[in-house]
């Protein structure tokens, strides 16, 4: 439990993604079995005490600590796990317990018996093991370790390919030893018994117009890139997923989509929201990510809808290693099956000569359409992120000159730097209202330049915030390129950009000149 | 006689009628008593001024020689009329002191800022017996409980091997705080050259000076190009020079702070400090409560920081206790 308590300390105040799967792989390294796969399985999200909840804890600490004294220190510190971790007495002795003595002791504790295991554990900890204690059970952990980071960190660690962590994920259980023992080479990679698993997904690299000089445009098809997120729906044997592009189950979001996959089978496409045969956008899309549990209304006012581009498994048959044009002819005749309140077929879209494609991407017949993909129709179903079989082909981003109005400091090698900038346009009544937030699009010189302009034009400071010079006379004019604006009650302006950096650096253009309000609200989807 | 009529709040500081003098004043007075060198209690200006030599050196080198009309080193006990002053070591920083104030029998002990833990850079804390004992409250709430600094400075030489490629800027406050990193990291047997901030070069040479062993230390400047030098390498400077243009000659900066404050997380984040180490000059919620039941005054008074926290166990103990409400000390600078 110690190792993994300075781990999560470490973790949580660690804001680079290359320092995080350090810690997390030196750790993996160091901590031994079963701790280490429970320690995975608490930072994925996949360890819950049911039976210890925050109001037990209260009470707890209630019988120990006087009254007025708790809710000073309580006060003070202003998280609850964070206060009884630091005011419980005792500093733990040497026999500190172990993340699976942890797990072993509260995974089964009843609602009565909880308090006494707890009390217990806590008196045998110092409060850094307490802190990772609490949040454990109470499952507020905020140490920006996702799913993914962790299963990286595995791949890290066993120098394997994370698609092979991620294609045996959904079948492996905590601790995960016959995991550990293959990364270490002492033992065969585990064998996948879990029924609909995730298949690791074939991704498409970033188009530069000179690639297409050597291609022939007779070898790909093309079909639209749609705004939406990509994932993976799979149906085997009763056991119905919805997968993300990185493997994490996500289905528990979007039951509507879940009851209507009858099929047996494996389908690659994008989740969109499809209300009376329109296509929602990206922000109605995001009314629906991330849930535990959907209500009704949201689910009526925001029905979820697979646009299929692939298809991989059809019923016994896997067809990964056949051509994407064989695949795609499979999948025309399979989804005359499908619901088609809930599913289609992206389209092809037909064309000749590279002009003829590039006419389409930069003018798309609907605005919830990015780009378009261009893959080779006898390009087999590889994981990873191949170069040559798929090309993404993103239509230009939007553009705006937005006024620097305030910088922050940045984190871990930029801690020095000014390099966080908020932007702003200019209002009807000749103000700076901000529209967004950018902190990469820039060249380590062009950072130099504009934290010497932050600090010789500070005008105000709010911790490490500054306010810098911004009028119509004066201020830094930025390029901003962003891929959309959705409404948003959050910010002052109403709205909210996707996406946005940094893509020029304006000195030459006068304050005075950078965009207005109106031009991105001209821009928003209609209401 | 009252203690109150010995020693009593005022805006300029704490004051003592019969003997016309004033403890940490936060204002130029005719004659002070100071307990040690930190900026909000030793101020610059005063008529005269009584404090050990330790202190008096410290005072002169952060305010020049004429930081005062008249200073004097507090040597036994100092008679002002009717009242007997003597000095006490506090165990705070080097030449920090507790001021036992007395007269007709009646004992007042003033601490000033003090810990009770092991440190090397610091005389230690000695007990001294009062009928009212007037304790600092920085850490006064029962969360505050310090861990061993021992392992604290093991962090951060794990970080150092976990991260070689990094530059680990250490904030440490100029006086006490820096010298102690210093010394901690030389007993966890750290022999490496320490880089130092310029505003820490004076005070670490001082401590060296009066026998504190410091080993290699350099100042972190830094030759066009050579930013490279000073990965896996340990930096200290005052937590402000972080923030400032000084600190981009560094190879990717991992921020460490060396303060009692960096047990609370939301501080350690808001700070952006990426590697909290845990180590305090004041005296945790665990070394008050003991000193109050050692030294076993009477009465106490609580000042500076959270008096009613430490008030409130008093009187749950059956103590005698109020705060004194005096104003002008910062929390723990930094």
């Amino acid at each position: 439990m110690k190792t993994y308590a300075t781990l999560l300390e470490r973790l949580v105040l660690s804001p680079q993604r290359t320092a995080k799967l350090r810690l997390i792989e030196d750790y993996l390294r160091a901590a031994p079995d079963p701790d280490r796969g429970w320690a995975v399985a608490a930072l994925t999200g996949g360890v819950s005490f049911p039976a210890v909840k925050p109001a037990m804890l209260r009470a707890l600490v209630a019988e120990r600590v006087d009254e007025v004294l708790f809710a000073l220190s309580y006060d003070y510190v202003g998280d609850l796990a964070e206060t009884i971790s630091l005011i419980w007495e005792g500093r733990g002795g040497n026999e500190v317990p172990s993340l699976l003595d942890v797990v072993a002791t509260l995974s089964n504790a009843s609602r009565s018996d909880a308090p006494a295991r707890v009390a217990a554990l806590l008196d045998a900890m110092g409060p850094s093991e307490r802190y990772a204690l609490l949040k454990l059970a109470t499952g507020g952990m905020r140490v920006g370790v996702s799913a993914r980071l962790a299963k990286q960190a595995l791949a890290g660690f066993g120098a394997v390919d994370v698609t092979e962590i991620e294609e045996l994920w959904h079948g492996l259980t905590p601790p995960f030893e016959d995991l550990f023992a293959w990364l270490e080479g002492r033992g065969d990679k585990p064998v996948h018994a879990q029924r609909s698993p995730f298949r690791p997904v074939m991704l498409a690299t970033a188009l530069e117009e000179r690639d297409l000089e050597g291609l022939n445009p007779s070898d790909y098809l093309a079909e639209w890139k749609w705004d939406g997120i990509r994932v993976q729906a799979t149906a085997e044997a009763g056991t119905r997923r919805l997968y993300s592009r990185t493997g994490d189950d996500i289905g528990q979001a979007f039951p509507d989509l879940l009851e209507a996959m009858t099929f047996e089978g494996s389908l690659d496409g994008e989740l969109l929201v499809m209300r009376d045969g329109e296509i929602g956008t990206f922000g109605d899309l995001q009314q629906r990510l991330g849930r535990k549990t959907v209500s009704p209304k949201t689910r009526a006012a925001y029905p979820a809808y697979l646009r299929v581009y692939d298809l991989l498994q059809d019923g016994a048959t896997d067809l990964r290693r056949l051509p994407f044009e064989e695949r795609r002819a499979r999948l025309e005749i399979f989804a005359g099956d499908l619901d088609p309140a809930r599913f289609d077929v992206s389209p092809t879209v037909p064309f000749d000569t590279w002009e003829e494609i590039a006419t389409h991407r930069a003018a798309p017949p609907h605005p919830v359409i990015e780009g378009v993909m261009l893959k080779r129709r006898d390009s087999l179903y590889v994981p990873g992120r191949p170069k040559g079989p798929w090309f993404k082909w993103k239509r230009d981003p939007y553009l705006v000159d937005a006024v620097l109005m305030y910088a922050q400091r940045g984190h871990g090698k930029r801690s020095s730097y000014y390099s966080d900038y908020t932007f702003g346009v200019w209002t009807e009544e000749h103000e700076l209202v901000p529209v967004g937030k950018a902190y990469f699009g820039f060249t380590d010189e062009e950072l130099r330049h504009i934290d010497k302009f932050v600090r010789d034009h500070t005008v105000d400071r709010y911790g490490p915030v500054r306010a810098v010079r911004a009028g119509a006379d004066f201020g830094l004019v930025l390029e901003i390129a962003f891929e959309g604006l959705n409404r948003s009650s959050r910010h002052k302006s109403g709205i909210a950009m996707r996406f946005p950096r940094i893509s020029r650096l304006r000195w030459d253009k006068p304050a005075a000149e950078a965009d207005r309000i109106e031009t991105l609200e001209a821009m928003l989807p209609p209401r | 006689m009252r203690p109150d009529d010995l020693l009593h709040p005022t805006p300029a500081g704490l004051y003592c009628p019969p003997g016309d003098f004033y403890i940490d004043p936060v204002r130029a007075v005719p004659r002070a008593l100071i307990t040690h060198g930190h900026g909000d209690h030793a101020r610059a200006g005063h008529g005269a001024v009584l404090a050990t030599r330790r202190t008096l050196d410290i005072m002169a080198l952060r305010y020049g020689a004429e930081f005062a009309g008249r200073a004097e080193a507090a040597e036994g006990v100092v008679q002002f009329g009717e009242v007997s002053v003597a000095f006490h070591p506090a165990g705070h920083i080097l030449g920090s002191a507790q001021i036992a104030v007395e007269q007709g029998g009646l004992r007042i002990v003033a601490a000033g800022d003090y810990k009770r833990g092991t440190d090397p850079t610091a005389e230690p804390f000695v007990p001294v017996a009062a009928d009212v004992f007037i304790t600092e409250a920085t850490f006064g709430l029962p969360v505050f409980r310090h861990p061993d600094p021992k392992e604290e400075i093991q962090k951060l030489l794990t970080s150092l091997r976990q991260f070689p490629e990094r530059a680990h800027l250490v904030g440490v406050y100029a006086l006490g705080k820096a010298q102690r990193v210093l010394r901690l990291l030389r007993d966890a047997g750290y022999g490496e050259t320490i880089y130092l901030h310029g505003a820490l070069e004076r005070l670490c040479r001082y401590y060296e000076d009066e026998g504190v062993a410091l080993g290699p230390l350099a100042p972190a400047t830094v030759e066009r190009g050579q930013k490279g030098t000073f990965a896996g390498q340990i930096i200290l400077g005052p937590p402000s020079a972080f923030a400032a243009k000084w600190a981009q000659r560094f190879p990717e900066p991992l921020i460490a702070f060396a303060s009692g404050w960096m047990t609370i997380r939301a501080r350690t984040r808001q700070r952006g400090v990426e590697l909290p180490l845990v180590i305090s000059d004041h005296a945790d919620w665990d070394e008050l409560t003991a000193t109050i039941e050692e030294v076993d005054p009477a009465e106490v008074w609580v000042t500076h920081g959270r008096e009613e926290a430490l008030v409130r166990w008093c009187t749950l103990n059956g103590r005698a206790a109020r705060p004194l409400n005096l104003v002008g000390y910062e929390d723990e600078a930094e």
